[in-house]
């Protein structure tokens, strides 16, 4: 790969990665937080609008994290991949100026009044205000999944005299037959990483015999927000996301399954290493003829293997594609196992004494994170060498003035920034999570008297 | 349509600097009104709450400009490479430290977010006002309509020219004692007693300076852009930007010698809205001119996208200008009146 290019990718890769940490984890959390506040809505109970508090503090350290980090993604589609802008932006302007307009602004305002306006709010009013969040958060998502959504499967353009993009059909761009399942699978999938992180903290609190009174609400409210989440991501939106790609991008799918030659019948594969050099999958674990039913729904139907399309036409890195889809589906199928065991044991009322098992829930925090990444890895990846998916190659779209070596000032830059980020990122939530929900007594009650001064 | 597009795109930039200026302007003068850790954290508080919508008018001018001049953010955001990932860097540093600085109570780590709002705050105000002299100056488009300068050369403003020459830098001097004016005012607004007091004599300071810089500025743009005279002579309705700007700058010393708290904050407003829309009226046709070739330079022709596209976005970004004035009131009338430090937040 040209190495220009290789930085120009990684740059961008580096930087929404790190970005989509903060991203899914709010969004998922402006869900459960609206919930909490629905729950101390409608039972009159304090004890929700203080559960609600804590998490709200959890928010704003991962909001603050994600408009930093998020600026920068705007400003890279202009300074590292100008010959896209310049052919895109006629098109994909449209919604990512919408985002702004629309999302950004009512983000902005309503964070401040959800963070500081609980006393002087009614509480119907602060709980519309976390409505606001909610709606904010999930509309911004909305745009940037349109925006990607065209990406892989470009609609409502035509070409301009100079070869630029230009918008033809608003409603076609917004109505993409992409946009729908993407964005559901999107959304959802960032409650599977909220509700396992606020039943992650919950049976922190209940092994670690703190603030257990919380520790079973969190466990509560995120055991079964991940439960429905994690059924939803398999079934419809995975499903029919996957058709998607086999409908529409066929050779992405013969490269996340591993299938190097076309074949009927074809087997699902579960692990194994892709040689792309000699076009075979070592070691296979396979389910045979799966393939064919989860793609046509007939076991003996044909499935296209990469040996069908042009060698320039595969993605770049099959092997990447291929583990990045296997961890997202291997994961999210743990997911649905451990939340639903969850939700059986909360509900023969035994979740909260099965100690055992409140270490599995706590210990399963960063596997929604990756999993979610890794998700995102593959639609990336996986369109390559697609920049806009038959349309622009990714070669074509880098800023043709910009040098590697500026390109590997700015990318090591960020790396620097961002490792800084994410160590104060977990310092201050390990200290709310250290501090609790609820105030803790002052030391010296416990302490006894004050050690004399010397 | 185009023109009215560059006119939305000004107007939106100029809110930007307008609201975003005043809590930069803030960080400049923080150690100057601020001396101890809670007078510190009211100016922070003064600016807690809008902040980040400030900041949110630059994405989303940002968005605007993307949308409706797609080769002119190509252009000019490759071809500003370095000062702005250097001004993301600055944001993120900026917006992390007002956000986290009052987590923790220690003799460590308030002053280290200090430091880094007030830091930032100042290099952010020049690295602005640098970028602006660039666009106002020109670059060395080449023939496919792009170009890429590096920080410095020979600080000259014709030939191979960097984006710090002697225009430029001179402009970025005159961003801060601009913002720096501004926060002052700001702060005069929203504090009482002894901090109202000092942010009263660091704007009265500041306002000599920023009399004296309008002048230098103002000459040398007309030496360094022939456009900005040939279009107040072929318009000389254009006078009317150039006006309010004094306007304003006159404005600002009367009012605060009669006492008043927000109407030398709002003369300030409209005198950077006077300056700005006076910069994007003395450009104009031009979006980015070329200091080396005029046919080469990027204007609102030249850089825009299909007309389609302009229309149905002119059609959804009028009810969403609405909206946000509609969030903007709300929230200054939400937290108007002085700073009061017994509010507690999160």
């Amino acid at each position: 790969m040209d190495s220009i290019l290789a930085l120009h990718r990684l740059h961008f890769a580096f930087t929404v990665t790190f970005h989509y940490v903060f991203v899914q984890m709010t969004m998922g959390l402006a869900l459960l937080i609206f919930v909490l506040k629905t729950m101390a809505l409608k039972t009159g109970n304090d004890h929700y609008n203080k559960a609600a508090r804590f998490w709200i503090k959890f928010f704003a350290i991962g909001f603050a994290l994600g408009v930093v980090t998020g600026i920068p993604m705007e400003f890279q589609f202009g300074t590292n991949w100008a010959k896209f802008s310049k052919a895109a932006g006629g098109v994909i302007g449209q919604t990512l100026a919408m985002e702004g307009v629309f999302s950004f602004f009512l983000e902005s305002t309503f964070l401040g009044l959800l963070l500081f306006g609980e006393k002087r709010l009614s509480p119907r009013a602060h709980w519309a205000v976390s409505l606001l969040m909610l709606i904010g958060t999930w509309l911004s998502a909305f745009f940037i999944v349109a925006t990607n959504a065209w990406m892989q499967h470009p609609v409502g353009y035509k070409v301009a005299a100079n070869g630029d993009l230009v918008l033809e059909s608003f409603w076609a761009l917004l109505l993409n037959p992409w946009l729908g399942w993407m964005y559901a699978h999107t959304v959802i999938g960032t409650v599977v990483t909220g509700g396992f992180l606020m039943a992650s903290v919950g049976a922190f609190y209940l092994l670690n015999r703190k603030f257990e009174e919380y520790g079973r609400t969190y466990l509560r409210v995120g055991v079964i927000a991940g439960a429905v989440a994690s059924v939803l991501m398999l079934f419809p939106t995975g499903d029919r996301q996957g058709y998607n790609v086999a409908h529409h991008q066929p050779v992405t799918l013969a490269a996340m399954e591993g299938l190097f030659e076309t074949q009927e019948g074809a087997p699902l594969v579960i692990l194994g290493q892709p040689d792309p050099e000699k076009r075979k999958l070592d070691n296979p674990a396979m389910i045979p003829r799966l393939l064919s039913f989860l793609t046509y729904k007939r076991w003996e139907a044909e499935v296209k293997g990469l040996d069908a399309f042009p060698k320039e036409d595969l993605p770049d890195n099959i092997p990447l594609v291929f583990y990045s889809y296997h961890i997202m589906v291997g994961l999210g199928t743990i997911f649905i196992a451990v939340s639903l065991v969850s939700v059986l044991l909360l509900w023969k009322k035994r979740l909260y004494t099965a100690r055992a098992w409140l270490w599995v829930v706590m210990l399963a925090l960063p596997f929604p994170f990756i999993a979610n990444t890794a998700g995102w890895t593959t639609a990336e990846v996986g369109r390559q060498p697609w920049l806009i998916y038959g349309l622009m190659r990714t070669v074509d779209g880098p800023s043709a003035h910009v040098s590697s070596g500026n390109t590997m000032f700015t990318l090591i830059g960020f790396m620097g920034m961002y490792a800084l980020l994410g160590i104060l990122f977990l310092f201050l939530t390990a200290r709310e999570i250290e501090h609790g929900p609820e105030p803790v007594a002052p030391k010296t009650a416990i302490r006894g008297p004050e050690p004399v001064r010397l | 349509m185009e023109t009215i597009w560059f006119c939305l795109v000004a107007l939106m930039i100029a809110v930007y600097v307008v609201l975003d200026g005043f809590d930069i302007g803030t960080g400049i003068v923080y150690y100057l009104v601020g001396r101890t850790q809670s007078q510190r954290q009211k100016l922070l508080r003064s600016i807690g709450p809008v902040w980040d919508g400030n900041e949110v008018w630059l994405l989303a001018s940002g968005g605007v400009l993307y949308l409706a001049f797609p080769a002119l953010y190509a252009s000019s955001f490759s071809g500003f490479y370095l000062p702005l990932m250097i001004v993301l860097w600055l944001l993120i540093l900026r917006g992390i430290s007002i956000e986290f600085r009052n987590h923790l109570e220690t003799p460590v780590w308030r002053p280290l977010f200090d430091f880094v709002f007030a830091g930032a705050s100042i290099l952010l105000a020049i690295f602005f006002g640098a970028a602006l002299g660039n666009v106002v100056r020109g670059v060395p488009l080449d023939e496919t309509g792009y170009f890429f300068l590096p920080l410095w050369t020979h600080f000259t403003t014709t030939g191979e020219v960097g984006i710090l020459d002697w225009y430029t830098v001179l402009v970025g001097v005159f961003a801060f004692l601009v913002l720096a004016q501004h926060g002052a005012l700001w702060l005069v607004y929203k504090t009482e007693d002894i901090l109202q007091e000092r942010a009263r004599r660091a704007a009265s300071l500041a306002w000599y300076g920023v009399a004296g810089m309008t002048l230098i500025v103002t000459g040398a743009t007309f030496r360094v852009q022939p456009q900005v005279q040939a279009n107040l002579s072929a318009y000389p309705w254009g006078y009317v930007f150039p006006a309010l700007a004094l306007g304003g700058l006159a404005a600002i010393p009367w009012f605060r010698s009669r006492g008043e708290e927000l109407k030398p904050f709002l003369a300030s407003c409209v005198y950077i809205a006077g300056m700005l829309t006076s910069a994007a009226f003395g450009v104009f046709p031009y979006v980015l001119p070329s200091n080396t070739d005029p046919v080469r330079g990027l204007t609102i022709w030249n850089a825009t996208t299909g007309s389609h596209g302009l229309t149905v976005a002119l059609a959804w970004w009028i009810p969403g200008m609405l909206l946000v004035a509609g969030y903007t009131i709300f929230i200054y009338r939400h937290f108007a009146g002085k700073v009061r430090l017994e509010e507690e937040g999160y």
